[in-house]
């Protein structure tokens, strides 16, 4: 019989062996189901882990992509990791990018085409300052008439993207576009396009803000008072109220930090990579950065390395996709088995199993 | 021999790390009340558990009646005749007595017949017991009486009750102490597990006493004293508080008839609640559990607000005013719950410590935590208040009850409030344990701070109290010196608007 016994502790060693241990069941089941759709098993897995840094046709077109996908991914995680040390579960990350590259490209193309430098910071703060506002509903919802922040922020995503619809199909649409939906191109005004600062890496402004947020994060909750309090409120709550923390504060802290983030990246992706406001914009970033949180175990460095992660097998994927004919849904349920393996090996942080003879518990 | 009902040889379980019971042989004879004795940790619980079928010993052997007796789960247990009463209560609040006593059993009867049975089993036993009252509504001496009844169907041979005492007033002990004679008297065996060593003197024909695991001894507790079993139990003598001085302060804390509504549905309003504490004083509050001692401390430490102009500390209104600003101005308070209330269980004891410490002590600053000036006043409380820990980063949780409660009181009082309140300062605390916390509350008030401790341990109390007062369905009695009281008021207090019923055993 098997049987998990609690430790006193949680086991430091497992904290930083789960993810790795969990990246290998992964390669190895998704490598099984591969080999059930018929494909070669070891090349598809190389295919998603080697070649988008290593082919020596491709990479050099994927590699910057690392960067770019990751910067957004790492951004957002950074915020959701602050409320979720605190309990606080914002579910709807993908609402608030979408509102920060909405709020944020329309308060720039308000100054159209104006060239001044000060143009491209106010619509990072107009972008971050979109997702806290979308950020504050679920907030003030949960303070006021204590609504739970899962539902309300996660609903609030599908009502974003029909305001992400009726903006680049009416009033952002280009007035030079022929009719077609979607804004202008910011690409094509070089005041606020955000563009790579360094040829062929992909690092834009947005992966300059991730990094600078990690940091950030990191003193925040390893050194700062406030972080010890989001510590404190998700361990235990009542010691957080005795200590004198204001729990209606943590909560609009936590969103609203999560969603300007979040609003942030939304505004470095719509004025960079993606280039305008379309109806296609929303690309799932927010969702996957819940993963990416996790995968990170809520630590901004683990943040780090997991969205470069995610990054790769996103790239990979698409690259498996092209060169090997897998699925798309095939690669989905492969970053899928990551979270999923990740949650299962996490127990042993905290249990140890014990193999035990016939004994009645 | 044939009056043996139960004999234990050589019971011995290990878990990680720790022998729980080494080699534990002792014996139980038919119609005894037996005594287990031992500190927090020492084994007791394991030791129960083995007899009552929820833990596989690891060697050794129990004989029941002289056969092999190896129960594999608790229904084996009762159907051999042993029974067990909890020291917490597994009971359905919302469910009525006889429905709860109906859960507890393999083959329940029909409800009528099952109510008619509750009945007479009450009235022979002396439990005063209605079986339509919802338990959500009975005081915990009752819903203890529901547990013991539970058993008491069963007919057993040999009933074991873990600290049955430590929820009851002075009278409802009374009425448990004569229902187990009266079992006693029929030859049913009792096996009573207690800290209380008065209790155990009075009531009880044999005391093992346990220590690290291992059977230390077995006295007959009438012909020792009470210290004597102290001193097997903790395996060395241990201080007794001394007196302090008479001298008494201004007023430091006080409440003006502090109202609050219940914080939840099975909460306490504190109705009028009005007292005063003086500089160098220490006020007990006693009341039986779940009488609004929670909810006093947290009007108290400010995790809820008072209406305006109830709490005056040092003259000025801090009713409004939350647990940080409270303990600025030298309000401090230690909540009775160890876990999630006054320590966070996976944060370590230095995060532990600057929970409440951080301003007081100067941990932060600029808003950022000195996390090397944390760590020395860890090590400090851990010093001062001898915690058995291996260092100040170990996590609260993985901190036996006792060494924990050294650490949340040391925390405040090293930080040297003007009033402390605290709530069940020694609750399962080993005797050396607790006096160690006792002395240091004592001290506290030597040296000019005032204390309220609010304790269901009336010993405590009485030890180190000025005054006392009783807490009563939210209600406070008025407080009166120590020195005027004695066991039967101290009862009536606690009792306040209930009727005590005292009841009477047939034959």
């Amino acid at each position: 019989m098997i049987r998990l016994e609690k430790r006193p502790q949680p086991s430091t060693l497992w904290t930083a062996l789960t993810p790795v241990l969990a990246v290998l069941l992964t390669m190895i089941v998704g490598g099984i189901m591969f080999a059930a759709l018929g494909k070669p098993p070891l090349e598809a897995i190389r295919t998603i882990f080697w070649d988008p840094l290593f082919h020596p046709q491709f990479a050099s077109y994927s590699r910057p992509q690392l960067l770019v996908k990751a910067g957004p991914l790492i951004l957002i995680a950074i915020g959701l990791s602050v409320g979720f040390r605190a309990g606080i579960w914002n579910i709807g990350a993908e609402g608030q990018y979408i509102m920060g590259a909405v709020i944020g490209a329309a308060v720039g193309l308000a100054f159209y085409p104006s060239d001044s430098v000060l143009l491209f910071p106010l619509m990072v703060v107009a972008g971050a300052l979109g997702g806290w506002l979308w950020a504050m509903i679920p907030a003030l919802l949960k303070t006021r008439f204590g609504t739970n922040e899962i539902l309300v922020s996660l609903m609030l995503v599908y009502v974003a993207e029909n305001i992400l619809a009726s903006a680049s199909s009416s009033w952002l649409r280009n007035p030079e576009g022929q009719g077609f939906p979607g804004s202008r191109n910011f690409k094509q005004w070089p005041a606020v396009f955000n563009d790579e600062l360094i040829a062929n890496t992909g690092m834009h402004w947005g992966v300059v803000a991730a990094f600078i947020a990690v940091i950030g994060a990191y003193v925040l909750m390893a050194r700062h008072i406030q972080g010890f309090n989001i510590r404190l409120t998700g361990e235990a709550p009542r010691a957080a109220r005795f200590s004198g923390v204001n729990p209606v504060r943590i909560v609009l802290l936590c969103l609203g930090v999560s969603g300007a983030l979040a609003g942030m990246a939304g505004l470095f992706e719509v004025t960079g990579p993606a280039g305008q406001i379309s109806i296609d914009f929303g690309s799932g970033y927010g969702f996957t950065a819940i993963i990416v949180a996790f995968l990170g175990r809520l630590n901004p460095f683990g943040i780090l390395l997991a969205g470069l992660l995610m990054a790769l097998t996103y790239i990979g994927g698409e690259l498996a996709q092209l060169m090997l004919g897998l699925p798309g849904a095939s690669i989905q349920l492969f970053q899928g088995m990551l979270l999923f393996f990740l949650l299962a090996t996490d127990v042993f942080t905290n249990y140890r199993i014990r193999f035990v003879g016939r004994e009645v518990a | 021999m044939a009056d043996t009902l139960l004999s234990i040889r050589g019971l011995t379980k290990a878990y990680p790390g720790v022998v729980a019971n080494d080699d534990v042989s002792f014996e139980i004879q038919k119609g005894e009340i037996h005594a287990l004795l031992g500190e927090n940790g020492a084994g007791k619980s394991t030791l129960v558990k083995m007899i009552f079928g929820l833990v596989k010993p690891d060697r050794g052997e129990m004989l029941l009646d002289g056969s092999a007796y190896t129960p594999g789960k608790p229904s084996d247990a009762r159907r051999a005749g042993v029974a067990m009463v909890f020291q917490h209560f597994s009971l359905f609040e919302a469910l009525d007595v006889a429905e709860n006593v109906a859960l507890g059993m393999e083959n329940p009867p029909k409800p009528r017949d099952l109510a008619r049975q509750i009945r007479e089993v009450s009235e022979t036993y002396g439990l005063p017991l209605d079986p339509s009252r919802t338990v959500g509504t009975l005081s915990a001496g009752e819903r203890q009486r529901v547990e013991i009844i539970r058993c008491l169907l069963q007919h057993p041979r040999l009933l074991i009750m873990d600290e049955p005492t430590s929820v009851l007033t002075p009278q409802e002990v009374e009425i448990l102490f004569e229902t187990l004679a009266k079992l006693k008297a029929e030859g049913t065996s009792i096996l009573y597990i207690s800290h209380k060593l008065e209790e155990i003197r009075t009531l009880c024909d044999e005391a093992t006493i346990l220590r690290l695991g291992k059977n230390v001894g077995t006295c007959t507790p009438r012909e020792v004293t009470a210290r004597q079993m102290a001193e097997m139990m903790v395996g060395s003598s241990f201080a007794t508080p001394e007196a302090r001085s008479a001298e008494k302060g201004e007023v430091l804390l006080k409440c003006d008839a502090l109202s609050m509504p219940a914080p939840g549905a099975f909460g306490t309003p504190l109705r009028e609640v009005s007292l005063e504490v003086r500089a160098g004083e220490v006020l007990g509050i006693g009341g039986v559990a779940g009488n609004g001692q929670d909810e006093l401390l947290m009007a108290l430490s400010g995790e809820r607000l008072a209406p305006k102009g109830a709490i005056w500390f040092k003259g000025e209104d801090i009713s409004r005013a939350g647990p940080m600003a409270r303990r600025d101005a030298g309000l401090l308070s230690g909540p009775e719950e160890r876990l999630g209330h006054a320590a966070a269980p996976n944060m370590s004891l230095t995060e532990n410590g600057v929970l409440t410490a951080s301003r007081r002590k100067g941990l932060v600053s600029n808003g950022f935590i000195d996390w090397g000036k944390a760590t020395g006043f860890a090590e400090e409380v851990i010093e001062r208040f001898d915690v058995r820990t291996p260092g100040p980063g170990t996590a609260a949780r993985a901190l036996s009850g006792g060494n924990l409660q050294k650490y949340v009181v040391g925390r405040e009082i090293q930080q040297d409030p003007d009033v402390f309140v605290v709530n069940q300062p020694t609750w399962g605390v080993d005797a050396a344990a607790a006096a160690a916390i006792r002395q240091a509350l004592l001290d506290l008030a030597a040296k000019g701070a005032a204390i309220i401790c609010i304790s269901q341990d009336l010993d405590e109390l009485m030890e180190i109290s000025d005054r006392f007062g009783a807490l009563n369905e939210g209600r406070l009695s008025p407080t009166r010196a120590v020195s005027e009281l004695d066991i039967e008021k101290i009862g009536l207090m606690m009792g306040g608007a209930h009727d005590m019923e005292v009841a009477h055993v047939d034959g």
